[in-house]
């Protein structure tokens, strides 16, 4: 799919385009019905894998959605017949699909580069000299970067996006957001767009591969150390504010470790700040002494500690459930007893998350997919009932209707103010994800949202865009003809199908509302009233979760 | 850094300008809240019934980018002022004068506030601040957000209203239950985003930058959407199979929005009688205002204005520092003229901040850098009128800064304990001695 369609180009592009091309095509194997499940909201119990015949349209859409950003009727057709295993691992094995990303070379890596020895030294001499003049142009000089940087982390947000909506390995881009979340750094304090672009590469190349290699990264990342004042502690002076968000945020979790071990874990990571865009040990600010770190003493530097952490059995359990909690369901914070108000069931695919992660040693990948292929994850009580993040809502709603993208400085402003704003989430601890995202005002910029995307309507008026960039809404109902003749292009399967593709689910109560628009618009198959109804099953409440 | 600019890269206009609310009605259960309406009815309108506290409202008006306290508050008594400020010293002539207060006065743009004081609805604290005073925009705004120099919790207003309207386990999406009577979100602000002050844990602020936004812009692309629309978001969750399901929380949130997005229009749709300056301020205190004699129960209502980030060129007498505090002093002149012919001024409380002063010293562009203390502002007949404290010295300062003389969070202990009638040692987590800026009721 491409980014900024127009009706020629908005085609959704099946997802065997380039590997396993022609074993599958959604007209040759229409979807099975799924064994009806016997209690809507059953959560099943363990991770055992889920049966082939239980795979059909709603599970493939699940996974499509949970996995990623959403998928075109044909993708989730094709991935429907292909089965769990093969639909899994095509998901999984992102990295043997092609995809020449969105350029990125393009930023600058220097406007906030350090000043050299000779800028140094003119300022110094001007302040001696009190050369106001000199100073005031330095002074403008650093204003003038300072904007030209938050201009390119602008820049960065729109890309990132960009590649959002245009990637065919969204598992890829979805949990580099994860980490995003995860190990949150805000721009604010980072101050240096090129930095907050090597993390996103970091979190991108791991981001389905080895939590350990991650965290071993990230004490490395210039912007993590700067976002916690790591480039600031030194032997004899610690700042615990790094050693204290990996034990707390990034690795283990409250009351898995105690302020002592912080303390010393601080001691081993002094001296680990970074030059420009590299990371550097400075020896001499490096504490060498021996430290006592979850009951292990030695003379630990920051690997040590980041190692130490990882041999912790909370660690794995620590991630499992973040990741649970992002991909399948809204789980309590693990603090102060929050395990004990889980249903067991849940309590135990996380359990059994945390093992597959341990035994792989922390590959990302396995768990994932032992994750991906079980029941659990495609119990009723989860499909269709988490709310979606701003970016999943953007992002899916273009990659699953096939809507223009229009305008990214535009999504990314309203993804903004439903809370999301890329680079800069709101504290250490990331977002919070899951009912946090909706209140009465996010719930009419996410609605108004989808209006600009489906028809450029904005508040005042339309877009330029309303023009050039015409929605096409009709390939999301034409395999129905294909399949079936014209018989099956009667109103009540085109609302049923919609309701199927947008909602998930076919609510009775929505039916009769969407069948009334589309009689009191003579119930024609043309583009403005399929519009029309995706305008409607959009603004629905239902909408928001996926 | 400079607070205002990171709309460089944003385009506004799609999701328009804004208003952020608060009310503890909104979540208070159906029978409490028919008692107290009732009441009201009974006895007359809202403003005969001094010391309920249910009938208080209080504005919050945040000056963002860090307001120079010594040009808008002059200490033109203090040789030191001018030998700092060679270029942009407000000359002494030119200063309002506040009667018998000594030594200071006000910026001579800032007119509107020298008629509140005249007519005894201003109260200037100086000396404002707090320990260890931070010099960053963000981390200084958390702080007074936070009401904690560690600049993390929840914000204060957003503890209040936990503290105050939501042990019900009700209003979960911080917008009324009722559709009839006046009601609304027991915090309201006006703006993109609800700020961290407003954020609580059991109450989702509101904040909407336009009335005309906080609706589905759908329904104008054709007429034949408006009734389907309606059928299917004001549903509420009697048809959800699970209440406890996301699915069921979004039926009632929207259904929510949508009675709230009526009431608030609806309210913002009668034009106040008096005429308000054409600033950004003006207009959202307007907004406010409207909805105050709508009667919504909102209890608190934020309103923001930048731009204060005065580094370069910021003027003395004139200048762009001075058309600032020509729009704060002339709106909230609007705000309470406003609100006293609509019989409403005596229930409303306004308070001013920002999140530093600036140096005492002018800089070498015109301007001044971050600094530290600052006056605050009360405004209202029942905010104690006068100057309410000495201004800091300008002969012993910590490396270029003022010192602060006033924390704070005794000006919001104030605020919760005397105005709001709350607990304020356990909104802030720590007893602070109320500061004298409330009239005794």
């Amino acid at each position: 799919m491409r980014y900024q369609p127009d009706a020629k180009t908005a085609e959704p592009t099946p997802p065997e385009t380039t590997v396993d091309a022609g074993t599958a095509s959604p007209e040759t194997a229409p979807a099975k019905a799924p064994a009806v499940r016997a209690t809507p909201d059953k959560i099943e119990s363990t991770l055992s894998p889920i049966r082939k015949d239980e795979f059909g349209y709603d599970q493939a859409r699940h996974l499509l959605w949970r996995a990623g950003f959403g998928g075109t009727p044909q993708q989730i057709e094709t991935l429907a017949s292909w089965g769990p295993e093969k639909a899994v691992d095509y998901i999984l094995g992102y990295d043997k699909v092609e995809f020449e990303a969105p350029a990125a070379d393009k930023f600058d890596k220097d406007i906030m580069r350090p000043p050299t020895e000779e800028e140094r030294r003119m300022v110094t001499e001007a302040r001696r000299r009190q050369d106001e003049e000199t100073l005031a142009k330095a002074q403008l000089e650093r204003q003038r970067r300072e904007r030209e940087d938050r201009r390119q982390v602008g820049e960065m947000q729109k890309w990132w996006l960009k590649r959002m909506v245009e990637t065919p390995r969204p598992l890829e881009e979805k949990m580099t957001l994860f980490w995003h979340g995860h190990f949150a750094t805000n721009y604010r304090t980072i101050e240096n767009s090129y930095h907050v672009y090597l993390q996103n590469q970091l979190f991108r190349k791991h981001a389905i591969g080895s939590f350990a290699d991650l965290l071993y990264g990230i004490i490395r990342d210039p912007a993590m150390i700067a976002y916690l004042d790591n480039n600031d502690s030194r032997k004899n002076r610690p700042n615990e504010n790094l050693a204290r968000e990996i034990m707390e945020l990034f690795a283990l979790g409250l009351g898995n470790y105690t302020e002592q071990d912080i303390k010393e874990g601080a001691r081993a990571l002094t001296g680990y700040t970074f030059n420009d865009d590299e990371f550097v040990l400075q020896q001499n600010n490096h504490d060498t002494g021996a430290k006592t770190i979850l009951g292990r003493k030695g003379n630990w530097d920051g690997d040590d500690f980041v190692r130490i952490i990882l041999e912790q059995p909370a660690c794995a359990h620590f991630i499992a459930r973040k990741v649970y909690h992002y991909l399948v369901a809204d789980v309590p914070p693990d603090e102060r007893g929050g395990d004990k108000s889980m249903p067991g069931p849940q309590r135990q695919a996380i359990r059994q998350m945390a093992d597959a992660l341990r035994s792989s040693r922390y590959q990302m990948r396995p768990m994932l997919r032992r994750l991906f292929l079980s029941d659990h994850f495609y119990s009723a009580r989860f499909m269709n009932d988490q709310v979606k993040s701003p970016a999943s809502l953007v992002v899916g709603a273009i990659r699953s209707l096939g809507a223009p993208a229009r305008d990214l400085t535009i999504l990314a402003d309203a993804m903004d103010l439903m809370g999301q704003n890329i680079f800069y989430p709101p504290s250490v601890k990331g977002w919070e994800g899951g009912r946090a995202w909706i209140n009465t005002s996010t719930l009419f910029v996410r609605q108004n949202l989808l209006a600009f995307l489906l028809t450029g309507k904005r508040t005042q008026g339309y877009d330029p865009t309303a023009e050039t960039m015409k929605y096409d809404p009709l390939p999301l109902i034409a395999h129905l003809d294909e399949r079936e003749g014209q018989a099956a292009r009667n109103p009540g399967a085109i609302v049923e199908a919609l309701m199927k593709l947008a909602l998930g689910t076919t609510p009775a109560h929505a039916r009769e509302p969407l069948m009334s628009f589309f009689a009191s618009n003579g119930n024609r198959v043309t583009r403005e009233n399929v519009t029309g109804l995706l305008l409607l099953l959009t603004a629905m409440p239902e909408y928001q979760l996926c | 850094m400079d607070l205002s600019s990171s709309n460089a890269y944003t385009r506004r206009e799609f999701l328009g300008r804004g208003l952020v609310m608060a009310s503890a009605a909104a979540t208070i259960p159906a029978f409490i809240h028919g008692t107290a309406h009732a009441m009201n009815k009974v006895l007359g309108s809202l403003s005969s019934l001094p010391g309920v506290p249910d009938e208080r409202i209080l504005v919050v008006v945040q000056l963002s980018g860090g307001n120079d306290g010594l040009n808008t508050v002059v200490p033109f008594s203090m040789s030191e002022y001018y030998r700092a400020r060679p270029g942009i010293g407000v000359p002494e002539r030119d200063v309002l004068r506040l009667g018998s207060s000594d030594g200071v006065g006000l910026h001579p743009q800032l007119a509107g506030f020298k008629s509140l004081y005249d007519d005894g609805l201003l109260g200037i604290v100086q000396g404002v601040g707090y320990p260890n005073p931070n010099r960053s925009h963000f981390k200084s705004m958390d702080i007074w957000h936070t009401a904690d120099t560690t600049a993390t919790g929840d914000g204060w207003i957003g503890k209040y209203i936990d503290s105050e309207c939501c042990g019900f386990g009700k209003g979960e999406s911080g917008t009324p239950e009722r559709p009839d009577g006046a009601s609304g979100p027991p915090s309201l602000a006006i703006g993109r985003t609800a700020p961290l002050a407003m954020q609580g844990r059991l109450v989702t602020p509101v904040a909407f930058e336009n009335a005309d936004l906080f609706r589905w812009s759908g329904q104008e692309i054709h007429k034949s959407l408006r009734e389907p629309y309606d059928d299917l978001n004001r549903r509420g969750d009697e048809q959800a199979e699970r209440k406890e399901s996301n699915a069921a929380f979004l039926l009632r949130t929207s259904l929510d929005a949508q009675v709230s997005s009526d009431m608030i229009r609806k309210a913002v749709a009668q034009r106040s009688q008096v005429q308000y300056p054409g600033n950004d301020l003006g207009r959202q205190l307007a907004m406010v205002s409207s909805m105050i004699r709508a009667g919504l129960k909102t209890r608190v209502y934020y309103v923001q204005l930048g731009g204060f980030d005065t580094h370069a060129g910021q003027g003395g007498a004139q200048g762009r520092h001075g058309q600032l505090l020509s729009q704060v002093g002339g709106a909230l002149r609007a705000f309470y003229t406003d609100l006293k012919q609509q019989g409403n001024d005596q229930r409303v409380l306004t308070l001013s901040f920002s999140e530093f002063g600036r140096r005492v010293a002018q800089n070498a562009s015109g301007g001044t850098d971050h600094g530290t203390a600052a006056p605050m502002f009360l405004v209202g007949p029942m905010a104690k009128p006068g100057v309410l404290s000495k201004h800091p010295t300008l002969s012993d300062l910590d490396d270029g800064d003022l010192k602060y003389l006033v924390d704070f969070r005794s000006v919001y202990a104030a605020v919760l304990s005397d105005w709001l009638k709350a607990d304020s040692k356990e909104i802030l987590g720590k007893s602070y001695q109320a500061a004298p800026v409330i009239k005794k009721a």
